[in-house]
């Protein structure tokens, strides 16, 4: 299946696929009106370490831990995605403490946020794909 | 076409249904469930009495869950006999189940100490189960008072769900601090006072020698009055079954890496179970959800002709209180490496140049590397633990995690 895959020696750091996905996820239409003044929590976070910077959003692992540990039920694997069912999530952070990837995080409204590859808004492919000016971000069948 | 009977359903059966189901999808699987419902999430109680959650949000699984893998579920029984040698379970009602392999997933229940006059309380709850949760409820209302014994997971998170619906809520326990099976002092005092800031008095140290009618008589000296108790001293595995049959059992049904047991063709998984800590060493019960499905995979996985084995367990928990939350894993033996703040608490203990465990307290965010670190052994000279310490990330981890753990599919 496809999914986001990262090439550190390409990316900048700019940070752009964090205000993508934020926006993506924000349900607004307006990007300004979105993210002006607001502290984003973004399901794509980027690195930096020296020199070195990358992103790192859900691996949708093929033997994801974070569902196998879910203690409500409301994370699952469909088509391949790892998808939160919000109205089931109570925000216990279980899948956070087991994620080796720390890539699931506390959301709002009391449920965790992760990365659905943009198919569960209204962007409808990855943003931070989309939006990345170096292409350091693909989104990609590698099996 | 192999029979597969589980006893228990709870999240150990579900992982055995859809391990079972990755290698078989003929064989006929029977639960017998002591519980007459559809399996729900034990540890939402609270989050049902809070009202975060309702019982459909509550089910573990989805309704069809048991038409979709062909499962037959006898509700409402209870085993009562294993008989090892002629394969075969029988039940409360008298019926026997013959299984080709049999699943011992049958949880754990609250252990209640013989409290002398416990008899002369009316209004006595556990809080174990959707119907605990559900006759609690009925006796909730602004005007009451309400004694939990016991400060440990399961009572401080009553505790929480029940904070806004009674008027008063008082915790005692016979350990010097809250959560004392997790956390070390300084840990739990600082989520001693996010519940101390709801109003939760705590008598601690200290536990009711005596009851009557709605009083209580504590060690201390001290009297408590309340109109409703609920007992969350300990649960215990459930083992007699098994042991009866003749399986080794310890506190829990002692179980190798497969969930195997001593008898032959018959498993055990989650809180019944006992199995090696990794971090430790030591075989214990762990009795915590995400390593019940676990165990239950596994089982079903080996019981349906797969291979698999856990080698990696540990205990860990994510709970939080009124928004505080508190992680730990592992062991905490070794050097420790802290970081203190207002409202905030991290602890690394790392040991033979592992990770050996954590308590964060405050601040949590991608704390599933550490956990990693810790399941995976990852031996802390091979990455930058310096920066690690400080900042769970991947970047620290090397390259060749990053190229393969990024850029391939995992």
């Amino acid at each position: 299946m496809k999914r986001v895959y990262v090439n550190e020696k390409w990316c900048l750091g700019c940070r752009l696929c964090e205000y993508n996905c934020a926006y993506a996820n924000s349900g607004d239409t307006d990007m300004v009106r979105a993210l002006r003044g607001k502290k984003i929590n973004p399901n794509i976070v980027v690195e930096e370490y020296g020199d070195i910077n990358f992103a790192v959003s859900c691996r949708h692992c093929a033997d994801p831990i974070c569902v196998k540990s879910c203690i409500s039920g409301a994370l699952s694997k469909e088509d391949g995605m790892i998808k939160v069912d919000h109205d089931k999530c109570v925000g216990c952070l279980t899948c956070v403490l087991v994620c080796p990837y720390g890539c699931i995080k506390e959301g709002e409204h009391g449920a965790v946020s992760k990365c659905e590859l943009c198919l569960e808004n209204s962007c409808g492919e990855p943003a931070c794909v989309k939006g990345c000016p170096n292409r350091a971000i693909v989104f990609e069948d590698r099996g | 076409m192999k029979k597969y009977v589980i006893i228990g359903n709870g999240a150990a059966a579900v992982g055995a249904i859809e391990g079972i189901r990755s290698v078989d999808k003929e064989g006929g699987i029977t639960v017998i469930s002591r519980e007459p419902c559809h399996v729900y999430a034990r540890p939402l109680i609270s989050y049902l009495l809070q009202g975060k959650t309702d019982k459909k949000r509550m089910l573990y699984r989805p309704e069809s869950f048991y038409e979709d893998n062909g499962v037959k579920v006898m509700y409402g029984r209870a085993a009562v006999k294993i008989d090892p040698e002629g394969k075969k379970v029988k039940l409360d009602s008298g019926e026997e189940v013959n299984y080709d392999k049999l699943l011992s997933a049958c949880g754990s229940d609250p252990f209640v100490p013989a409290f002398e006059g416990i008899e002369t309380v009316k209004n006595r709850f556990g809080f174990m189960t959707l119907s605990d949760a559900e006759a609690l409820e009925k006796e909730l209302s602004e005007d009451k008072s309400v004694l939990i014994m016991g400060a440990g997971l399961i009572g401080l998170k009553c505790a929480e769900g029940i904070a806004e619906r009674v008027g008063k809520i008082t915790v005692c326990d016979l350990a010097p601090r809250v959560l004392s099976s997790i956390l070390d002092a300084d840990c739990a005092s600082l989520m001693q006072e996010r519940l101390e800031k709801e109003g939760i008095e705590f008598l601690l140290d200290d536990t009711a020698v005596r009851f009557d009618g709605n009083k209580a008589y504590m060690k201390s000296g001290k009297e408590v009055s309340f109109d409703i108790l609920i007992t969350a001293v300990g649960v215990r595995a459930n083992i007699s079954l098994l042991k009866e049959a003749g399986a080794d059992c310890g506190r829990g049904i002692v179980t190798d890496e497969k969930m195997q047991t001593s008898l032959k063709d018959i498993y055990a998984a989650g809180d019944c179970a006992e199995s090696v800590d990794s971090t430790s060493g030591q075989r214990k019960v762990m009795a915590i959800m995400p390593l019940a499905y676990m165990q239950g995979r596994c089982a079903g996985v080996n019981m349906a002709g797969g291979e698999e084995i856990i080698d990696n367990a540990m205990p860990m928990n994510s709970i939080g209180f009124f928004g505080l939350h508190c992680m730990s894993a592992g062991t905490y033996e070794g050097e420790c490496y802290e970081e203190k703040g207002e409202g905030y608490i991290k602890r690394l203990y790392t040991k033979d140049n592992l990770l050996k465990g954590f308590i964060l307290i405050g601040k949590n965010a991608r704390a599933g590397i550490y956990t990693a670190m810790i399941r995976n052994k990852t031996p802390l000279d091979s990455v930058d633990f310096e920066t690690l310490k400080k900042t769970p990330s991947l970047a620290p981890m090397g390259k060749s995690y990053r190229t393969e753990k990024l850029g391939g599919v995992v």
